[in-house]
């Protein structure tokens, strides 16, 4: 004889994690597909974006690369004409502009960016949190502005005239943020034990940041330098009013000259002839290795120093 | 001696800063005087009438910036999930770094991209095809060339992309292991781990990343200005050639006269205020997006 048990009454936290269990359990094909639908949905973005991006670094590649002859690095242009229609040159006018040009600006630009970064990270007040929202907001401006600003003040007020000067102040402007900040970030690294020895030998401020913190911080100077001339290197917008133009190779700074970028955009606001239309891709090809060698070592550089500092 | 030579430095910067933005503001005087707001409202460009109303630039550099922000935020969050979180491991860095490699091509090369390969295909190729599709639709109607606010918009989508995958990848491989942990551990789907759980952290980081690429999308120059067309009207296409601010100051600058000049260097200021702000706001949600991840 079997006796019968009343069934005894669930405890309620189990009712109610038997109940989630089974709807959890009744949901869970459809929050699969679901999950699964939207990480396919994902994956597909991302080979999406990446196809775009290999194409266009294939794109340079296969368009640009066989330009590169000794002409193109050591001639100047020239417009082809009937009975040569190939015959485009080379392009020495604006490698030794860029260069000329940049030298400038780094020469101009690093010693403002480096003691402003210096400060920023030696002292705090109203005007410095200012001046450090200030540059923050300034390196995402359209840089064009920085080419008007030069144009009125250099061009117009104290008529230099069209140079390579008045575009090393152009990009001057557009770089001296980009270091601070790096060179901020540099100075804020060094151990502050390191200074505080050098105080206890009796040494002042000044010759503590000159013979102990910048030896110290140098590698993140140089990251941040680096950074702001990738970026300087392939802007055109602020260069487009005051560099002028120049045919012939030009190593004076106070003349007209025109550099990588603008000799790209040159061609397009000429109207390209069929030779020019493929010669530009070569110059984009040199001027993306430029700035991606300038790129890719600040951030070896910086990714070394992480690792020193672990 | 020390900090004397310091505040130089710092007072420089800020001389420049003053001086810049002096500049702009005195320099576009005569053309306030000349049109008052009406540079805001006027839908006519005529230098030679005096006529400098601005709405066609600023509804084309509003444009283009939207078009480019359609495509480039989902994209670009999902890429950026993708990398932190579904990408194997051996894969993350290298694929990180190739992504803000991107950042730093020149616009001049996505602007000849854009002009030598896209405009000809968009007019050959992707419009006609639109504009059958939609049965020719007022956005997609009147294919005329390949020049166009869209091809521009479609540039900036590719420029602004890697901006939006490497701050937003920043921002959600800040978002606290132990949370996705325990999501997952209750029994959410990966996507719901993703979605109510990660997204929603990272929300902060995020939406900065998205607004510094607006930024950056408003003020783009160069590459704008090479395929966009320069038509000072507004159209009602997509496929209408138009404008933006800052390719118009690129493009109309040499030959203008100098109360054309001053109204350019008004859109400049206007420009100048409007991306000062967005970087600002975008700025100061990514600083609260990184200092949580540090708490």
């Amino acid at each position: 004889m079997t006796v019968e048990t009343p069934p005894l009454p669930m405890d309620p936290v189990l009712e109610r994690r038997a109940l989630v269990q089974a709807s959890a359990r009744q949901s869970l094909a459809r929050r699969t597909f679901i999950s699964r639908l939207m990480l396919g949905v994902c994956m597909f973005a991302l080979v999406l974006a990446s196809s775009i991006l290999v194409w266009i670094m294939y794109l340079l590649v296969s368009k640009g690369l066989h330009w590169w002859s000794v002409d193109f690095f050591t001639q100047v242009p020239t417009t082809p004409t009937v009975l040569h229609p190939n015959a485009v040159g080379g392009i020495s006018n604006a490698i030794v502009g860029s260069i000329v040009i940049d030298a400038f600006a780094i020469a101009m630009s690093v010693p403002i960016g480096v003691l402003g970064g210096l400060l920023l990270a030696e002292a705090d007040n109203l005007f410095l949190r200012i001046v450090r929202t200030t540059s923050e907001v300034m390196t995402g401006l359209p840089s064009i502005i920085f080419g008007l600003f030069v144009y009125e003040i250099l061009i117009i007020k104290y008529k230099i005239g069209f140079s390579g000067i008045a575009g090393s102040v152009a990009l001057c402007i557009l770089m001296i943020p980009i270091i601070m900040k790096g060179s901020e970030i540099a100075f804020r690294a060094v151990p502050s034990s390191l200074r505080e020895a050098g105080y206890s030998l009796g040494m002042s401020k000044g010759s503590v940041a000159r013979h102990v913190v910048t030896p110290t911080a140098t590698p993140g100077l140089l990251t941040a330098i680096l950074l702001a001339t990738s970026r300087a290197v392939g802007e055109t917008a602020p260069l487009l009013f005051v560099i002028g133009t120049t045919n012939i190779v030009q190593w004076n700074a106070p003349k007209a000259q025109i550099s990588l970028p603008q000799q790209i955009y040159t061609f397009f606001l000429d109207g390209y002839s069929p030779a020019q239309e493929q010669i530009v891709w070569g110059i984009a090809l040199l001027l993306v290795v430029v700035v991606l060698f300038l790129n890719m070592g600040s951030r070896l550089l910086s990714a070394f120093l992480q690792r020193e500092r672990h | 001696m020390y900090w004397g030579v310091l505040y130089g430095a710092a007072i420089v910067f800020a001389f420049i800063c003053i001086a810049l933005l002096l500049t702009l503001v005195v320099q576009s005087l005569p053309a306030w005087r000349n049109s008052g707001l009406g540079l805001f409202t006027g839908s006519t460009w005529d230098p030679i009438n005096k006529q400098y109303g601005a709405l066609p630039l600023i509804v084309g550099t509003l444009e283009t910036a939207a078009i480019a922000l359609l495509f480039a935020v989902p994209i670009g969050i999902a890429v950026a999930l993708c990398i932190v979180h579904l990408l194997p491991a051996p894969l993350r860095t290298p694929f990180s770094s190739f992504v803000e490699m991107l950042a730093a091509v020149p616009s001049v090369v996505y602007g000849i991209v854009g002009l030598l390969l896209l405009a000809p295909w968009c007019q050959n190729v992707l419009y006609p095809w639109l504009n059958s599709v939609t049965h020719n639709f007022v956005l997609f109607s009147n294919v005329t060339s390949g020049y166009s606010t869209l091809l521009a918009g479609m540039v900036l989508f590719v420029m602004i992309l890697p901006t939006i995958m490497a701050l937003s990848r920043d921002a959600i491989a800040a978002v606290p292991k132990d949370q996705v942990e325990a999501a997952l551990s209750v029994g959410a789907t990966r996507w719901q781990t993703l979605y109510r759980v990660v997204l929603p952290d990272a929300r902060a980081g995020i939406t900065g990343a998205v607004t510094l690429a607006s930024a950056r999308a408003l003020g783009e120059t160069i590459a704008v200005s090479m395929v966009i067309g320069g038509a000072f009207g507004l159209s009602r296409s997509l496929f209408g050639q138009g404008n933006t601010i800052a390719a118009t100051i690129a493009t109309s600058w040499d030959d203008s006269t100098a109360l054309t000049k001053s109204a350019l260097v008004a859109l400049a200021l206007i420009l100048v205020v409007l991306t000062a702000f967005v970087n600002y706001v975008g700025r100061r949600l990514l600083a609260r997006s990184t200092q949580g991840a540090t708490l």
